[in-house]
């Protein structure tokens, strides 16, 4: 890796679930190393299939994924812990039939010697879980499942970390509480990608943002160039407006 | 009433022994096995070919009314009946996961694969019944319960293989990577779970149980081409009412329909036998939709 190639580099992306009905027409993106960098836009976007894309579970067409400069371009799911990537799904995204503490074991599963410390780090991280640690994750709330979600993902000690929405579904504090551990996350230099609904919250946090329409990535800028932006607002208006008809 | 209930669990243990791979396959590969009882006669009848090869099925040996042999005749039939279940799974159900298929193509093609399993036994080992052993075996009395030898080790058997399962699913990663593959196999696989090869230890455990209960069950009653397949009822019925997801819930299920097989047996009559199980499960659903620890889908 050379010190111009950014940690991800998604080019010209072209994907979706049916052959030759195309979700991501040509998107492409770029994550500098340690960046917080969110993906925003209207429903129907393309953001989760973008993540799902990279992550080698949707189909890819046309394009290229890169990590730290090797293409990881239809990677097998199960071989991208390994790769130095860790996803984090929107809806589903723990194992409720299992303890908080046995889902942080199984992100681990690549280097299991080292599970007993990294679970220890975990709780430091998120002191909470450590008091939750034989609960069924099922009971947990919609906050400590995200908790758990994103602790599991950070047991193999990732490069990079691609998070879905994790502001679905929780208050307002819950998603404040939610993106200030991401911002501990990326002050310990994980890179990280955030597809966001919550276009306010994201783009107060990220290092810049892209905002994806019609399956492609339409505007690029820092957080705050992207909020004051009209042509922003009226992508994400015109599109409310027109779901809210 | 002490009597019954050392009866039934004798019923129970190769119906538990047996439910664990439906189980683990239904949870795992999303679809019920029919082919499970015949993997349950594949073992037995393994087991036997291997002891014949011995020479002798050996005279009783220690109060046990089958030979030595089967000591090393009932591990090698694990592990051949176990790879079996690998073939199968490769050449069959594998392709049709690869192409998507959905769950009724599945059960559809365990019910083939029932009837060839069937069919290749009755071809190499004939349609009539089959024993390890002619000696006759008395059974002993304990506290006034008539139990043999045989029934003690199947119970015995049973009760450690459930214990070493139990300490499996809770202790090792690969114990637990099963449950969270039966749960949430694309999430296992987000984690880097490779699904692929918990599936074959699915079929490895599963079927490997299976064969265990056909040899326990050929040494206390008799080997034929439809033992196994005569165990599926029982062993579909322990799965629903113990609530298909649970695999506590579905031993208890086990237990509790082996226990109403010994009952009816001894109050109604021999031959309700096969239907009890039928009437477990709807008096479970009729009070519990899901199965006694089942949950919601």
């Amino acid at each position: 890796m050379t010190e111009t190639e950014p940690h991800l580099v998604v080019e010209h992306l072209v994907a979706g679930y049916v052959p030759d009905v195309p979700i991501l027409r040509g998107a492409s993106l770029n994550v500098n190393p340690g960046e917080l960098v969110t993906v925003l836009g209207p429903n129907g976007a393309g953001k989760s299939t973008l993540i799902k894309a990279i992550a080698g579970m949707v189909p890819v067409k046309e394009g290229d994924v890169r990590v730290s400069g090797k293409s990881i371009r239809g990677i097998a799911t199960h071989a991208l812990v390994g790769a130095g990537v860790a996803y984090v799904p929107q809806t589903n995204n723990v194992f409720t039939r299992l303890s908080v503490e046995e889902n942080l074991e199984l992100g681990c599963i690549c280097d299991i010697t080292r599970t007993r410390e990294r679970i220890e780090e975990t709780y430091r991280l998120f002191p909470d879980l450590a008091r939750l640690r034989r609960l069924a994750a099922g009971r947990l709330s919609g906050g400590q499942r995200q908790m758990v979600a994103v602790g599991r993902a950070l047991m193999a000690r990732p490069g990079l970390i691609m998070l879905d929405e994790p502001s679905a579904g929780l208050s307002p504090k819950m998603t404040d509480m939610v993106f200030q551990k991401l911002l501990e996350v990326r002050a310990g230099g994980v890179t990280i990608l955030l597809v966001e609904q919550n276009a306010k919250a994201a783009l107060a946090i990220c290092d810049r943002g892209y905002v994806l329409a019609e399956g492609r990535d339409r505007f690029t800028g820092t957080g705050a160039e992207l909020l004051s932006s009209p042509e922003v607002g009226e992508l994400y208006l015109g599109s409310k407006s027109r779901l809210a008809s | 009433m002490m009597q019954l209930l050392v009866d039934g669990i004798v019923a129970a243990s190769f119906i538990t022994l047996g439910v664990i791979g439906l189980s683990m396959v239904f949870n795992i590969l999303n679809f019920p096995s029919f082919a499970q009882g015949d993997q349950i006669t594949s073992g037995a009848y393994m087991a036997l070919a291997i002891a014949t090869l011995f020479g002798t099925v050996g005279g009783p040996a220690g109060g046990l009314s089958v030979g030595w042999c089967i000591t090393i005749a009932l591990p090698c039939a694990v592990v051949l009946n176990a790879l079996l279940a690998l073939i199968i799974d490769r050449a069959i159900y594998r392709q049709l996961r690869l192409r998507g298929a959905s769950r009724i193509s599945m059960i559809m093609a365990s019910f083939g694969v029932s009837l060839m399993l069937r069919n290749v036994i009755v071809m190499f080992a004939g349609q009539d019944p089959h024993f390890f052993t002619f000696a006759i075996q008395p059974a002993l009395r304990i506290w006034g319960i008539r139990i043999a030898v045989n029934e003690l080790i199947v119970i015995g058997v049973t009760f450690v293989l459930v214990l070493c399962l139990h300490l499996f699913l809770s202790r090792t990663t690969l114990g637990k990577s099963m449950r969270a593959v039966a749960e949430n196999p694309s999430l296992a696989r987000v984690n880097g779970i490779d699904v692929d090869r918990v599936i074959q230890w699915t079929w490895i455990i599963g079927t490997g149980l299976a064969t265990v209960a056909g040899v326990l069950l050929g040494f206390t009653v008799q080997l034929h081409p439809f033992m196994g397949f005569e165990l599926l009822l029982p062993m579909f019925a322990a799965l629903i009412v113990g609530g298909m997801t649970n695999i506590y819930g579905v031993l208890l299920g086990a237990l509790l329909i082996g226990l109403v097989e010994g009952l009816t047996v001894e109050y109604l009559a021999p031959e309700y036998r096969q239907a009890a199980p039928f009437a477990a499960i709807i008096l479970v659903l009729l009070f519990k939709p899901h199965g006694i620890f089942g949950e919601k889908a």
